[in-house]
């Protein structure tokens, strides 16, 4: 069963449940629990507010749970944390789920901006949490939301799907014309091609290009700057050969490829890795004119 | 439920590449994973992969450094294997497009490595795991793999024979964060374990936050030994605040470490006088510790790394991402301060007992990666031997697991393989608290396979009720007290009291987990949850580890004791077994293999 079909038939059983008003022994005590949770978080926010650090920051952090009790309204939450040199907001928000509101929910791993998972809505600016000094933010306030332009499945998570079909729709793998007739011989590369594509294999999948894109944002078929640039990692890449590179074009050319950029930067302007996003879609622009001259 | 013919749990390096092998072979595979796999930690690994691929090198040569390296408890006939099919995953991997740096002539790089006899670590940057992972990923999504990502593994299904080697895995229980549904996942061939490591058992640790040992944690209650878990490599230079790890590139450029009296303390206090900041990372790690606790760290923690008399030039050639990495996580610049360091855990050197083949004494259950023991680096892995192995045992597993012909194995498993049976007296009695022995494996010998996975998922889905409804402590408490003890007297300087104080701290913490819940009441991406049920994997292997260390009263590769300064042979070639035993651990021995098929070793003194 997919996710979304999972989804709807727990939906369904919830209706029938309401239906009959009856309310099961889990689900009452499921009710109290989420009682119980509200008002233990009122206590701890007042406990917070009695506290008082020699430095602190304070942290704004969007809340929303379509299930639970008092949270299906989104809000902001403060959250007080004592702040020391060195401390990203990542550590921030570790810090406000382990000492104020366990079920404060964010993806992370890492700690060291190579998963991709923590990229959230920092300060309006689309960054990495665990990569964002809370030193080099401006105010008193750092205001943390989920990334703009995608579905929120809680708190700070967002559903990375729509941006995981795009990145396959643009056949992300390496796929030669030809390999060598012996097996363990390695496929030469000129250090000059490594070099033209080092910056477009960096990417980690964050998605805070697509979701800082206005174009994305208006138009849900458009590929978008990830998998635009996973498209130039391969289409430039000398190995695959010419045959796979027209192919590749090709994808990159439909109607909802390259054409739509419309060369903002915004992209460019928060990939936390520094990849040239505009720069490699307007090459791929160039290249696909030059092709296309070739056949008229 | 789900049905595949192979289940691979985890989709870092081991558990692509296996799953890339076993579709191969034909079967339909799937991978069940709580991260997406381009978010595994895979991805951090910075050095590069060892394979003997040029003129002048051979794979006897990558053996022997290997062996040597593993301070003489690796098992030959893996170190063999191991050293003869990496040169063929790397250049596969070269094939799938793998953006290695490259020579003038184009051939993929390769530099010298720490304990290498031959200039045969391949890299691609400083970012070798990266495009490691994401050029496997890629390989994955060509075949149309199919991918449960965010899904938690949390238990295998298990007969309960009383011998682990009667017992057979069926499949494992899976928790769909998103949703809060729990659901089997029937494995017709064979379950593979690539769960990755288990860094946060300590609180301090260059591990991601999702290494909590699973794997291992899994398979132990279902009857499989772990192996050598007291072997536990700490890196020396950490950033102090967050654990990411500073590469062993700036010592090799140059770089320098002083303590707080700006002190050269690795030549001035004599702690490696030929070798200096050089020195392998257990002496580093030691002589950085002693300085701490002499009294000359600074504000009493770290030590500090040197490296702006390299220049500014030199340094943004050859190490422009350390900068980034001091700049991001510790807000130092590089080029006008040093940057602080302190040693922190890396590496699992043991894990899930298994062959050759990733096979393990339960019937179709596998490991690979870091959470298994084949055993390849015995108690000290040499850097960039981690990568090869995910491909080389990654893919023997898949096979294996799909049904390929495998030649049998040297190694054997199991509590049949032991070696002193029964005579060895645990050094002190484990398993003291034994919190829910009786998820050990799931009921049903005698039955078909569908009801023994049944019986798991019903038991799972009780759990997570429980866990959801009832209240109680915080996970996070018992969990940073289990990862500060671990720290604190598990660490590069283990004495008795220290490891018996360690393992009264767990035990203390077992209790307490019996009465942890979940304060988030959500089905919804509910990570107190998950986190909850990582902290009872952590709360195992955090005891194995330290019964373990408690055990050997020997210094051998990464383990030091205070009361044993001496590696001592005749009694210690061998490795440390623990058994779950239904709750109540069993420490056994098993011999290590000096020999194989194709080589004998002969231990010598490990000096570099
Ligand atoms: C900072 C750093 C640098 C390193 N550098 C090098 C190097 O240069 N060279 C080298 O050879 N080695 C290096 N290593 C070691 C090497 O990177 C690791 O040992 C290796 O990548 C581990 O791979 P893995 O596939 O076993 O696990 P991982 O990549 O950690 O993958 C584990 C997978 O299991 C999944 N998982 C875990 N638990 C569950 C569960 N309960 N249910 C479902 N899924 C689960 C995770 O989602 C993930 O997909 C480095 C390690 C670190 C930490
Ligand atoms: S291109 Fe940059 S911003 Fe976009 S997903 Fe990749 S790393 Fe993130
Ligand atoms: S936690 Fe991995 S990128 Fe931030």
């Amino acid at each position: 069963m997919s996710t979304i079909e999972q989804q709807e038939s727990d939906e369904t059983e919830a209706e029938t449940e309401t239906e009959t008003a009856v309310e099961s022994p889990g689900d009452r005590r499921r009710r109290e629990k989420a009682e119980r949770a509200v008002e233990d978080e009122a206590r701890r926010e007042a406990e917070e507010a009695a506290h008082e650090f020699d430095e602190a920051v304070e942290l704004k952090v969007f809340r929303y749970d379509p299930e639970v009790q008092g949270k299906e309204e989104p809000r902001f939450d403060d959250f007080t944390v004592p702040f020391h040199k060195g401390m990203t907001v990542l550590d921030a928000l570790i810090y406000s789920r382990d000492h104020y509101d366990s079920s404060l929910t964010f993806r992370h791993s890492c700690r060291q901006a190579v998963c991709g998972s923590d990229a959230l809505f920092i300060n309006g600016r689309q960054r990495l949490a665990c990569k964002t000094q809370i030193a080099d933010l401006d105010g008193d306030t750092i205001r943390v939301e989920p990334l703009p332009h995608q579905e929120v499945v809680k708190d700070l998570v967002v559903d990375m799907e729509h941006f995981y079909e795009q990145m396959h729709a643009v056949e992300p793998y390496f796929d030669p014309d030809e390999l060598p007739d012996d097996e363990m011989e390695e496929q030469r590369q000129s250090r000059e091609n490594r070099e033209k594509i080092k910056m477009s294999t960096r990417c980690i999948w964050c998605g805070a290009c697509m979701s800082s894109c206005n174009i994305a944002a208006g138009d849900n078929e458009y590929l978008g700057p990830a998998a635009i640039n996973k498209a130039y990692r391969f289409a430039m890449d000398e190995r695959e050969g010419e045959n796979r590179k027209q192919e590749r074009l090709r994808i990159v050319e439909q109607e909802h490829g390259v054409w739509r950029c419309q060369t903002q930067f915004s992209c460019t302007e928060v990939c936390p890795k520094d990849i040239p996003l505009t720069e490699h879609i307007q090459e791929l622009k160039r290249e696909s004119v030059k092709n296309n001259l070739k056949f008229w | 439920m789900y049905e595949h013919d192979v289940i691979v749990v985890g989709a870092g390096g081991a558990g692509l590449r296996a799953a890339i092998a076993a579709h191969e072979e034909g079967a339909d595979v799937a991978l069940v994973t709580k991260l997406h796999p381009v978010r595994s930690h895979t991805g951090a690994a910075e050095g590069g992969i060892n394979a003997a691929l040029r003129e002048g090198d051979d794979w006897d040569l990558h053996a022997y450094d290997t062996m040597k390296g593993s301070d003489y408890l690796g098992d030959a006939p893996a170190i063999d294997v191991f050293a003869q099919d990496a040169p063929e995953e790397v250049v596969q991997l070269e094939h799938w497009g793998m953006p290695f740096s490259r020579e003038d002539d184009g051939r993929a790089s390769q530099r010298p490595f720490g304990g290498m006899s031959f200039p045969r670590t391949t890299y691609a940057g400083a970012e070798t795991g990266h495009h490691l992972l994401h050029t496997m990923y890629e390989q994955v999504v060509k075949r149309g793999i199919e991918v449960y990502d965010e899904w938690y593994v949390t238990d295998l299904a298990v007969t309960d024979h009383e011998d682990p080697e009667d017992r057979e895995c069926h499949g494992v229980i899976g928790y769909e964060i998103a949703t809060g549904n729990v659901e089997g996942f029937r494995a017709n061939d064979g379950v593979i374990l690539a769960t990755g490591g288990l860094g946060q058992a300590f609180d301090h640790t260059t591990n991601a936050v999702a290494n909590t040992g699973d794997g291992c944690a899994m398979a132990y209650r279902a009857g499989v030994p772990l192996e050598d878990m007291e072997m536990i490599q700490f890196h020396p230079t950490t950033l102090p605040s967050t654990g990411v790890l500073i590469s062993e590139g700036v010592r090799g450029e140059g770089g320098i470490l002083y303590n707080d009296d700006e002190e050269r303390f690795m030549f001035e206090y004599g702690y490696a006088n030929n070798d200096g900041e050089l020195a392998s990372r257990d002496v580093v790690s030691r002589a950085e510790l002693t300085e701490v606790n002499n009294g000359r760290g600074i504000e009493d923690e770290y030590v500090h790394l040197d490296m702006r008399h390299l220049g500014e030039e030199r340094i943004l050639d050859r190490l422009e991402n350390i900068l980034h990495l001091a700049e991001d996580f510790e807000g130092v610049d590089g080029l006008d301060e040093p940057m602080p360091v302190k040693p922190g855990q890396h590496y699992a050197m043991g894990g899930i007992e298994c062959d050759e083949n990733g096979a393990t004494c339960v019937d179709g259950l596998y490991a690979a990666g870091e959470t298994a023991c084949v055993s390849l680096h015995g108690a000290n892995r040499l850097g960039g031997n981690a990568l090869p192995e995910l491909l080389v045992f990654g893919a023997r597993a898949g096979r294996h697991a799909a049904g390929a012909d495998m030649k049998e194995s040297e190694i054997s498993t199991g509590p049949s393989a032991q070696s002193e049976p029964g005579d060895v007296e645990p050094p002190v009695e484990p398993g003291a608290v034994d919190a829910g022995s009786d998820d050990v494996a799931a009921d049903g010998a005698a039955v078909e396979p569908d009801e023994v996975l049944e019986h798991a998922v019903q038991r799972e889905r009780e759990r997570v009720e429980s866990f959801l409804e009832e209240d109680g402590i915080n996970h996070a408490e018992v969990r940073s007290d289990v990862q500060e003890t671990m720290t604190e007297n598990v660490n590069v300087f283990r004495e008795e009291d220290n490891l018996r104080q360690a393992l009264r701290d767990i035990r203390a913490g077992r209790e307490r987990y019996q009465d942890v819940a979940v304060a988030d009441p959500s089905r919804t991406y509910n990570t107190d949850l998950i986190h909850t049920m990582e902290t009872r994997n952590i709360l195992d292997v955090a005891e194995a580890i330290t019964l373990g260390a408690l055990a050997r009263e020997e210094f051998r590769g990464a383990h030091w004791r205070a009361e044993f300064q001496e590696r001592r042979d005749e009694e210690w070639i061998k490795h440390t077994m623990l058994a779950w035993n239904d709750g109540t651990p069993e420490l056994y021995y098993k011999p290590v293999l000096l020999e194989s098929q194709w080589n004998e070793y002969e231990p010598k003194e490990r000096s570099y």
